[in-house]
């Protein structure tokens, strides 16, 4: 028993060991790795045959070809990125591992950036395969987009993480029984989100909610680019600002259920 | 802890009892102080008053029937809970306040919780040497393994493993960062009696080289007489009485802890219990 007593390392280090810790469990389950890549490759496959389809019968669709692959594409951006957030942090709950983080140096600030982490790389393994395959089966490149895109990935995966985080907060407040949600919530905001098509389509009076959230502005600047070829900085602006807000909601929401967990003790029998 | 030095003589196991070797550490040094600390949950008082605190190098046993209070006084430790009143500090820091300046110098085990099941043992204990910082993370991992004898079960998953072989593992983790402070939940629940009483050795083995401060919920009794120096008993959240085990004994006039346990469980008062005890000896 030599070893030097530990003051508990680094925060970088301690948000190393939990992704380390979810790349274990990745590295020794082929399945996980075959269900992250297999919804978007599916999802691309079946938008890309309707593309096919609809290049010869609408206009719109031919005037820009990777129209509806691009949305498919980075509308799972954001689901994979809520998912990816949310699965990581039900991982723990699963395993009975969340009292073991609790009463370990890791800080709660360090957990969400372990957790948003482990979404990234999610998402990643779930996204790349499926924009490789559209350029290979459909000629339709996400990546046409050029240097927005990444602007239009950061900020929808940064809006994946403050749903995932208000999911977890939820979960932490009323435990297991919330899991669904975790798969549900992402859907709540679709139909406003102006995915496939622009925010005029909806009613007046529900196109406030759409410019409420950094969703919409991200499909329509897409669409702006594909169709005109500008690129809409004052949307790209518009969403910034509003994932900003989003993510100190959630980020708030996450820390303070994790306070109240703490306060009643449910952090011992959350999986329970 | 008050009135409670180390026990010498309370092993009677072949394993050498403690402190090994010329090590002594200063009773009045308290790595753990609880004082006064209470937690109600919704209006229901699950612990009320609870005052004690552990020594460097001592060994306190916190005994009670189920809903006595002990796993809440343990999660208050660890700083899993927040208590309503008072106050716990560890290593000189307030927990309700301060528990992440010294949580990387503490650990726990619990039967109630688990590793990953799917990560590997190895996986699983690299894992937390990573998070607790520990330097040369693979040769800690790698001197716990011989010391637990855990080399057989490397690389099997946590999930697949034997109830005595997580036990194991769960112990490994818990001094994965070589703690100052370590908290015990039934450290030897599931495991057969010559594997228990191998890992009582080696607890004692490991306070003796350390120096650390060990608090030990546990029913069975008579492992907390051979390892605590002092037991706290507590019923309905309160500790109703404490002190050396051999001295609790001696008070209630019983032969083992566990009448002890017994009578007060069941109400018996002990002065009850000591004159019953004088009058069968003047018999």
């Amino acid at each position: 028993m030599s070893a030097a007593p530990a003051g508990g390392g680094s925060p970088a280090g301690r948000v190393r060991a939990m992704v380390l810790r979810h790349v274990f469990l990745l590295r020794s389950s082929w399945p996980r790795i075959f269900e992250m890549m297999y919804w978007p490759t599916i999802q691309m496959i079946l938008w890309g045959f309707i593309t096919t389809f609809l290049m010869t019968n609408s206009s719109y669709v031919a005037q820009a070809t990777g129209i509806l692959i691009s949305a498919v594409l980075l509308w799972d951006v954001l689901f994979r990125g809520q998912l990816g957030f949310s699965l990581s942090f039900l991982e723990e709950i699963f395993s009975r591992n969340l009292a073991n983080l609790a009463v370990s140096p890791l800080r709660p600030t360090e957990f969400l950036v372990a957790l948003t982490t482990m979404s990234l790389i999610r998402t990643l393994i779930g996204v790349l395969p499926a924009s490789g395959l559209a350029v290979a089966f459909y000629h339709a490149s996400v990546f046409d987009l050029g240097l927005p895109l990444i602007g239009f990935f950061s900020i929808l995966l940064v809006m994946g993480w403050a749903i995932g985080m208000m999911v977890c907060a939820l979960i932490l407040r009323v435990g297991l029984g919330a899991e669904n949600v975790a798969w549900l919530a992402i859907f709540l905001i679709a139909p406003v989100s102006a995915i496939y098509y622009p925010v005029s389509t909806l009613p007046p009076w529900l196109q406030p909610v759409a410019w409420s959230l950094p969703t919409a502005p991200v499909f329509e600047g897409m669409r702006s680019i594909l169709h005109d070829g500008t690129v809409r900085f004052d949307l790209l602006l518009h969403a910034v600002a509003l994932d900003v807000i989003y993510l100190a909601i959630g980020a708030t929401l996450f820390l303070y259920s994790f306070h109240v967990a703490r306060r009643r003790g449910l952090l011992l029998q959350i999986g329970e | 802890m008050d009135g409670g030095g180390p026990n010498p003589e309370r092993s009677r196991s072949p394993w050498p009892r403690r402190p090994i070797g010329a090590i002594s550490f200063p009773v009045s040094d308290s790595l753990i102080e609880v004082c006064g600390a209470s937690k109600s949950f919704d209006g229901i008082q699950a612990v009320s008053d609870v005052t004690f605190s552990v020594a460097r190098g001592e060994t306190v046993g916190l005994l009670g029937a189920n809903g006595a209070g002990k796993t809440t006084t343990v999660s208050m430790l660890l700083g899993l809970l927040l208590p309503s009143s008072g106050s716990v500090t560890v290593l000189g820091e307030d927990m309700a306040r301060h528990r992440h300046r010294v949580l990387g110098r503490i650990n726990f085990s619990s039967p109630y919780v688990d590793l990953p099941r799917r990560l590997t043992v190895i996986q699983n204990l690299t894992f937390f040497a990573h998070l607790y910082g520990v330097p040369d993370p693979r040769g800690r991992v790698r001197r716990l393994a011989e010391e637990l004898d855990l080399g057989a079960f490397l690389k099997r998953r946590s999930g697949h493993l034997s109830a005595g072989q997580k036990t194991r593992v769960s112990l490994a983790k818990a001094l994965i960062n070589d703690p100052e402070v370590l908290l015990l939940d039934e450290p030897t629940a599931s495991l057969d009696p010559d594997t228990a009483d191998w890992m009582r050795g080696y607890l004692l083995s490991y306070q003796a080289r350390r120096g650390c401060a060990i608090l030990l919920a546990s029913h069975n009794m008579a492992e907390v007489e051979r390892l605590c120096d002092t037991v706290l008993i507590m019923q309905r959240g309160r500790i109703v009485d404490r002190g050396a085990p051999r001295d609790i004994v001696a008070r209630y006039g019983r032969a083992t802890l566990e009448q002890v346990f017994l009578d007060i469980a069941r109400g018996r008062p002990r002065e009850t219990k000591a004159a019953d005890a004088a009058e069968e000896a003047a018999q």
